[in-house]
């Protein structure tokens, strides 16, 4: 098990490698140098100079580079070139707004996709599977923007229910918090729902048809006892791993929704880095979504070769 | 079905079972088609009754349906079942629960997967007993008696393992334990031991015929085996398309088959030392009926050859031979005289040309898994002359199928082992033989369906195979095509089908013409027939015989079957964890078998004669390649064991007599002197 997680923790540290190489030698690739685009096509170019030097860009990119990867280690993720303040400043308080959002979306959508999908496993090419897979996929196929649209209109706007923002007053309590968080994490249990529900029903059916399933039946025990511990036991668990990886995009991928909601999470924060053309604030949260989506992966490996005997123990053995 | 014939049996208590008029459909694609047409059988308490037929003629439907445990399509569309008296047809679901909960249970195929893969053995076990009302720790306490009961050595860790830790025999010793475990009146076995190793099969067997007797349970036994019906029953019914056509005694049935079907299958079974050069197979022409068609009053009528014209017209009745002995034949008394199916003469045996085609010498081969070094192979030694057959028979896990991948190039051996093809060294991967030498060897798999790619036609398959192996084109190779596939007796018609529309015998016939496109010298048979029906294994053992006959081919030919090992080697090798333990003419090594594991491999395969041997047990499972034991790898597991030189040295391979090679301490006569009598038990 240790070697599984070392091995799974180098893979892990070559593609973030990777991904800040991607992501630094992209942002170097757009013509005219920094300072000129900050500044515009107006000022002197002393000025110029004289910002490229404070920024450091006019060192050559890889001197560039090694100072950003090095000042990482350090703990020190750089300054921002538009507010000039440290950009662990603004990247972490980011990721913890987007980190709230998708542990209630998760909390909502999971047991939501997990029970729909098992009702329409049991169910199979009756009306109620019919109508949990065609509803589930129908709202997945909704981009979540078009359902923060359409969620503020009537809870916020018709019915007067809801706050239209994400963003609570500060000084809120947990459940203001809590409020204000509903309406933009129920679009993303609209889109993430149809998705779960079809991994735990495909899952479902085929555990359903394994013999295990039929010497259980066999055995004289009741329907009941059958699906909770023989079938469900089984079928969960690619559901389990499928549903840990999506919270990868939940924290890193939520520009639109956090736009319409106006909430400071880290989507925002990459879409007015990139706006705003300050690339240390882009390069980091760039680089810190992807540690996200890698932890997550690996949460979710780890937690199905636990739930699995098989690859527990073939790796202990 | 105007003669109203004498019941089958004559049962005077409730019976454990009893099918009468059964008639099962599926509802395949909007349409219902029939599954079992009519089926009676009764089974009384205390009584093995063995359901025998190819696959598809609806055995498993009625073990199925003797549970109410029919898929969702399927539906009892007339006739009745009882269950210990009680109608089954008529209960509501929860009576049906309690039944099976106390009254009937089922083994099955694939023990493995019959089991829950994340559930402990110990946990599934005791379900049962915490189900009929015990408390945990006294359910787990019954459970863990129970594994004893069926012979699992350590039952207390046992009960801590997951299915996957187990091999398949103890899977196996599991599920019975399980189906056991509420002492029912009815016990279905379907398949139980198909798939398994024969030395597995024999002891599973054993061990449901011991717990037979100490749970008076009636069993109803479906194999598609006739030697494990005539070993475990004492009446067998024969199934075909749906139809119950012979019915008695099993002594009776295999003295006096009574039915034309019955009279086929058990012809073409290779038995009793029957050779190739003596006997060629009979076969069962034609095929089975597909599920829910059109069938002549008599379901047999197509494929019979004494079939007259008022078979079509008229449902034979239940005839009765002798007491309790019926067959469903108009012409029962002289079935007997059905005529052969295949009538060329066997091919009578040419003392092979001395120079060996294919020479091993020393051939090891190592894996490396986890820092663990597991020597799969470890100096094995022979040479294959030309049209000659090497049978190479062992347990799962002794090399055999490594072997097979290594000779045809999909798999290197280690440094210095000598793989020579004509006296020429052969290189460890396919893609650095040469064109000839990749012609020279080739290969048939078990499982045609994973062999043959799906999405290609017939036409497509072999004809890439001939341009690759022999480099043709254009109308010649058309030419060439045609008279491969007239050779493997497929009907060229069927050349644009795709492997999917073929039943499994004829993708195996292509699977054989593909192997014998470019001329082949040695053919690798790895299983080719242990996925096929009886009567399709015959045609498949002959078509190889004729092949070999006409082309000087020499077979490589892997079997855990040994009666058909037997009926095609001339040789036979015999392989045990990797080693080369016993190598020599076919008669030598078998009739009567000497060394140690050969015995014990022989002595537990059930005869459809019904002459039972002395049954060798081996004690324990095959060890793990990756710690083989010390001296002889045997000795853990040896009948004969002699005292500790077996434990520290390892016999050398020796010629005990002129081409008889085998690896023992023993001498060829002191083994005859001791094979006098039965081997001691012996305790690890």
């Amino acid at each position: 098990m240790t070697r599984f997680i070392a091995k799974r923790l180098g893979l892990g540290l070559i593609t973030l490698w990777l991904l800040s190489v991607l992501v630094f030698f992209g942002t170097q690739i757009l013509p005219g140098d920094v300072a000129r685009r900050i500044l515009g096509p107006f000022a002197t170019q002393s000025a110029v100079n004289a910002l490229n030097h404070q920024l450091g860009t006019d060192k050559s990119v890889f001197v560039q580079y090694w100072d950003w990867i090095s000042g990482i280690f350090h703990g020190n993720l750089g300054t921002s070139v538009a507010t000039r303040t440290s950009v662990s400043s603004i990247v972490f308080p980011a990721l913890w707004h987007s980190a709230k959002l998708a542990i209630l979306a998760f909390i909502i959508v999971v047991p939501l996709g997990i029970l729909g999908g098992v009702l329409a496993a049991l169910n199979e090419g009756r009306f109620r599977d019919r109508f949990i897979s065609v509803g589930g996929l129908s709202a997945t196929t909704v981009p979540e923007f078009v359902w923060a649209v359409a969620l503020i209109l009537v809870f916020a706007l018709w019915l007067g229910l809801l706050p239209s923002t994400a963003t609570a007053p500060p000084g809120s309590g947990f459940f203001s918090q809590v409020e204000y968080l509903v309406l933009p994490a129920l679009c993303l249990v609209f889109v993430l729902f149809g998705y779960i529900a079809r991994m735990a029903r495909a899952g479902t059916i085929e555990s359903l048809d394994a013999d295990y399933t039929r010497t259980a039946v066999i055995k004289g025990l009741p329907y009941r006892t059958v699906v909770r511990r023989h079938v469900l036991r089984n079928s969960l668990l690619p559901t389990i791993a499928v549903v840990a990886t999506q919270a990868g995009y939940l924290i890193g991928g939520l520009v639109a929704i956090e736009l319409v909601f106006n909430y400071q999470g880290i989507g925002q924060v990459l879409y007015r880095a990139a706006t705003q053309k300050d690339f240390p604030v882009l390069q980091s949260a760039v680089l810190i979504v992807g540690v996200v989506y890698l932890v997550a992966t690996l949460l979710a490996d780890l937690a199905y070769s636990l739930l699995n005997p098989r690859l527990r123990f073939e790796s202990a053995a | 079905m105007s003669a109203t014939a004498p019941e089958p049996t004559v049962v005077q208590t409730t019976p454990a079972l009893e099918l009468r008029d059964l008639e099962v459909s599926y509802r395949v694609r909007g349409i219902w088609r029939t599954v079992l047409r009519g089926v009676t059988l009764s089974i009384a308490r205390n009584e093995a009754y063995g359901l025998v037929g190819e696959s598809g003629c609806g055995k498993s439907t009625a073990a199925f349906a003797a549970l109410r445990y029919l898929p969702r399509n399927g539906r009892v569309m007339n006739g009745s079942i009882h269950v210990d008296g009680e109608d089954l047809l008529s209960m509501s679901e929860d009576e049906v629960r309690q039944l099976r909960m106390s009254k009937v249970s089922m083994v099955y195929q694939n023990p493995t997967a019959a089991l829950n893969p994340s559930i402990r053995i110990g946990d599934q076990v005791a379900e049962v007993y915490a189900l009929a009302g015990d408390s945990d720790d006294r359910a787990h306490e019954r459970a863990q008696e129970m594994l004893s009961k069926v012979q699992i050595s350590d039952p207390v860790s046992v009960m801590r393992r997951y299915p996957h830790q187990l091999s398949g025999g103890m899977n196996q010793r599991v599920v019975i334990a399980m189906a056991l475990a509420t002492n029912p009146s009815l016990l279905i076995l379907d398949e139980p031991t198909t798939g398994l190793d024969a030395t597995v099969e024999g002891e599973v067997l054993d061990l449901i015929k011991t717990l037979r007797g100490e749970f008076e349970t009636s069993l109803l036994f479906i194999t598609h085996n006739l030697g494990v019906i005539s070993k475990m029953c004492e009446r067998m019914g024969v199934l075909y398309a749906g139809r119950l056509v012979e019915e008695g005694p099993v002594a009776e049935v295999f003295d006096r088959p009574s039915h034309p079907y019955t009279i086929g299958l058990v012809r073409c079974i290779p038995r009793g030392g029957v050779r190739k050069d003596k006997e060629t197979l009979d076969t069962i022409p034609g095929f089975l009926p597909q599920l829910g068609a059109e069938l002549p009053a008599c379901v047999f009528t197509d494929r019979c050859g004494l079939a007259e014209e008022i078979c079509r017209q008229q449902e034979p009745p239940f005839h009765r031979v002798t007491d309790g002995h019926c067959s469903r034949c108009h012409f029962y008394e002289r079935a007997h005289t059905l005529p052969r199916a295949t009538g060329a003469p066997p091919v009578p045996r040419e003392s092979p040309r001395e120079a060996p085609v294919l020479e091993a010498h020393g051939v090891r081969k190592t894996f490396h898994q986890e820092g663990h070094a597991i020597q799969a192979l470890a100096d094995v030694e022979f040479a294959l002359k030309e049209g000659e057959t090497l049978g190479l028979v062992g347990e799962s896990g002794s090399g055999k199928t490594t072997l097979a991948r290594l000779l045809i190039g999909l798999s290197a051996p280690d440094e210095g082992s000598i793989v020579e093809l004509d006296g020429a060294q052969l290189a460890g991967s396919v893609n650095k033989r040469k064109r000839d030498q990749v012609r020279a060897l080739q290969i048939v798999f078990q499982n045609p369906d994973s062999a043959l790619n799906r999405r290609f036609s017939i036409h497509r398959i072999l004809g890439r195979a001939l341009t690759m192996l022999t480099g043709e084109h254009g109308e010649k190779r058309e030419e060439r095509l045609r008279q491969l596939a007239h050779s493997v007796r497929f009907d060229v018609r069927l050349i644009g089908a795709r492997p999917a529309q073929l039943s499994g015998g004829l993708k195996q016939r292509v699977a054989i013409a593909r192997a014998f496109a470019g001329e082949p010298r040695i053919v690798v048979c790895d299983e080719p027939t242990s996925a096929l029906d009886v009567s399709v294994q015959a045609a498949i053992l002959n078509l190889l015989v004729e092949l070999q006959a006409q082309k000087k081919v020499a077979y490589l030919f892997i079997s855990h079957d040994l009666g058909v090992v037997r009926y095609l080697s001339d040789r036979i090798a015999v392989l045990y964890l990797g080693r080369l333990m016993e190598l020599g003419a076919a008669e030598s090594v078998f009739d009567p078998p000497q060394h140690p594991y050969t015995e014990a491999l022989g002595s537990a395969v059930p005869t459809a004669e019904g002459t039972e041997r002395t049954r060798i047990r081996l004690v324990g499972e095959i060890p793990s390649a990756a710690s083989p034991p010390s001296g002889c790898v045997f000795h853990t597991r040896c009948p004969r064991y002699i005292g500790d030189i077996c434990k520290t040295e390892e016999p050398e391979l020796r010629e005990v007599e002129p081409g008889h090679f085998w690896r023992c301490h023993y001498s060829a006569e002191q083994l005859r002197e001791l094979q006098k009598t039965p081997p001691p038990g012996r305790g690890v």
